[in-house]
């Protein structure tokens, strides 16, 4: 690990005002990927801001019947909290499947939300692509079957990491940040695409109001295993027919990966297994899945059937 | 300097800020006890309590455990005797090559804490070992012997894990163990 300079933070100010430096500097939160990292020589930071203790931990009502969540808050404690389980159900279900335990115990969701990519050049030292300041996208002809399905137009073909992020946008938050500029609000759906020098401080959950929710996801292994493709969905209902609906996928495209198409297709139609597959097949009608991965398009397409099916209520396996 | 309680007696150490909590507790607080299996989060090995919970040594950096409890499987035994559940691995042959034996050790105590005397199912068993891998016993023996553990446990009404020097339950940690079994059940029923 290269030295560093080490700044504890106590308030947002202070983690703001430290992040504020020439050289490079990064948060730490359960520091899980973060230490992963710099281990690994992949982020070689010159000073580390703990934000631990700097950002609010906990959960709270909103005046307007939604929820705020601290961006120090344990996935665990997430997990585990009755009442946004009772509202957003489909945060609770992304929230159990991540990683192990011991991952879910340490981690943090504004950590969970802010991980870097898993693709396996950008953890390995010796490979600088684009995502490092670098010029290519080793994946393009290289090992990609875990790679994206949509959003393939580049430059990083990677899937987005955090398992979170889906519900999130889901559920149509916005993600309070703060930086020197000061703080604003920012729709879920956007943050991911924005450059990262501002600090997450709070996930805004509107009032889910009359919705049904369904969460999907398809992983080899039960458990440690990154998932091959997830969905939430939250549809409007106006008795047993879709008003709205929308309808993410996770872990096939560089950001969660809003389906319009997919949207589209269930808007007026009654919720039944039908409108479920006719909503999956024009999911996947938009995916460009790259050399070896073509494999995960029928996956996308059962996760988001299942979460639909999820959603009506109607058992799948 | 960072201060910590380790298996139940204040601690201080001077080392780097992101050192990992499995190296400090290793070589700067000499309890080779806990192990490195992969050192990346995904074998469990290095599982340590942390205010209860168990995580990955190997991905913690020292300066997050600042004013925490860490419990290691040091710190499972009964005034220099096994404990129970240390039994039970022993009689029931739940170690074979070890490596995984004190991240299995530590996070078994934690759910046999959590369970409060209640014998947990086979599927809970497994549920809260899903972080910790084994590549020797097939996990059935580990299983049988947590299991048993709680059985002797909750014969003697009392857990099967040192009292005085694991970290004491406050009443909040009881409402949260009863959530997390919820939380648990609830995985294991969606995944059923
Ligand atoms: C075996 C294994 C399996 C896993 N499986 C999954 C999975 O299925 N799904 C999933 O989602 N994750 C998974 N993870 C990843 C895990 O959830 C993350 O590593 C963890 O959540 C990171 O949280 P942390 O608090 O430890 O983050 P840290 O390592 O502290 O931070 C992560 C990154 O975010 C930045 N950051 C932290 N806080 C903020 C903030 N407030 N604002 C801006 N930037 C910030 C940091 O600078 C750092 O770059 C897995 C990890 C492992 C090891
Ligand atoms: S997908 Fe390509 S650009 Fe993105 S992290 Fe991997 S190698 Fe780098
Ligand atoms: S050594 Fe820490 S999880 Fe494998
Ligand atoms: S006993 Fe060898 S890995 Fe479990």
């Amino acid at each position: 690990m290269k030295a560093f300079a080490y700044v504890n933070a106590t308030s947002e100010r202070d983690a703001v005002a430290a992040l504020k430096f020439d050289g490079i500097a990064l948060p730490l939160a359960g520091g899980q990927d973060l230490l992963a990292r710099m281990k690994d020589y992949i982020d070689t930071p010159e000073r580390v801001v703990n934000v631990k203790n700097a950002l609010d931990r906990t959960a709270a009502p909103t005046s307007g019947g939604g929820w705020r969540i601290g961006a120090s808050m344990k996935i665990v404690d997430l997990l585990e909290h009755a009442d946004i389980g009772k509202m957003y159900p489909a945060i609770i279900a992304a929230a159990t499947d991540i990683g192990t335990p011991q991952i879910r115990h340490q981690g943090t969701v504004g950590g969970n939300l802010n991980q870097r990519p898993r693709c396996w050049y950008f953890r390995n030292e010796e490979f600088v692509c684009y995502k490092k300041g670098g010029s290519r996208c080793f994946a393009v002809n290289g090992e990609n079957q875990y790679h994206a399905i949509f959003g393939n137009d580049g430059p990083s073909h990677i899937v987005h990491p955090s398992s979170l992020a889906v519900p999130f946008v889901a559920y149509g938050a916005t993600f309070r940040v703060i930086g020197s500029k000061g703080e604003r609000e920012v729709a879920a759906a956007e943050y991911f695409t924005m450059p990262d020098d501002e600090l997450l401080t709070h996930v805004m959950l509107p009032a889910p109001g009359n919705v049904k929710t369904g969460h999907y996801e398809v992983r080899y292994k039960a458990s440690h295993d990154w998932p091959l493709a997830f969905t939430t969905v939250v549809l409007a209902m106006n008795g047993g027919i879709v008003q709205s609906g929308r309808v993410v996928l996770g872990a096939v495209a560089p950001v969660p990966w809003r389906s319009k198409p997919a949207e589209d297709a269930l808007a007026g139609k009654p919720l039944n297994e039908a409108t479920a597959a006719a909503a999956a097949e024009a999911a996947v009608s938009e995916a460009k899945p790259m050399s070896g991965n073509a494999y995960k398009v029928p996956i996308a397409r059962t996760a988001v059937k299942r979460a639909i099916l999820n959603a009506a209520g109607i058992k799948t396996v | 300097m960072i201060e910590f309680v380790l298996n139940g007696r204040g601690r201080r150490v001077r080392v780097p800020p992101m050192k990992r909590l499995l190296d400090v507790l290793r070589e700067d607080c000499s309890l080779p006890g806990t192990k490195e299996g992969c050192g990346e989060g995904e074998c469990g090995a290095c599982s340590v309590l942390l205010d209860g919970r168990t995580v990955c040594s190997c991905l913690v950096p020292v300066v997050q455990v600042r004013g925490a409890r860490v419990v290691t499987v040091e710190g499972l035994d009964r005034g220099g005797r096994p404990s129970a559940l240390q039994r039970a691995f022993i009689d029931l042959g739940a170690a074979q090559c070890g490596i995984c034996t004190p991240g299995m050790l530590v996070t078994a105590a934690e759910l046999l804490r959590h369970a409060r005397g209640r014998v947990p199912s086979e599927e809970e068993v497994r549920e809260a070992l899903a972080g910790n891998l084994c590549r020797c016993t097939g996990y059935q023996k580990i299983v049988d012997a947590v299991r048993a553990a709680a059985r002797g446990a909750s014969r003697d009404g009392a857990a099967g894990t040192s009292g005085a020097r694991a970290p004491g339950r406050s009443r909040a940690g009881t409402a949260r163990a009863k959530r997390s079994r919820t939380a648990r059940t609830k995985r294991s029923r969606r995944r059923g």
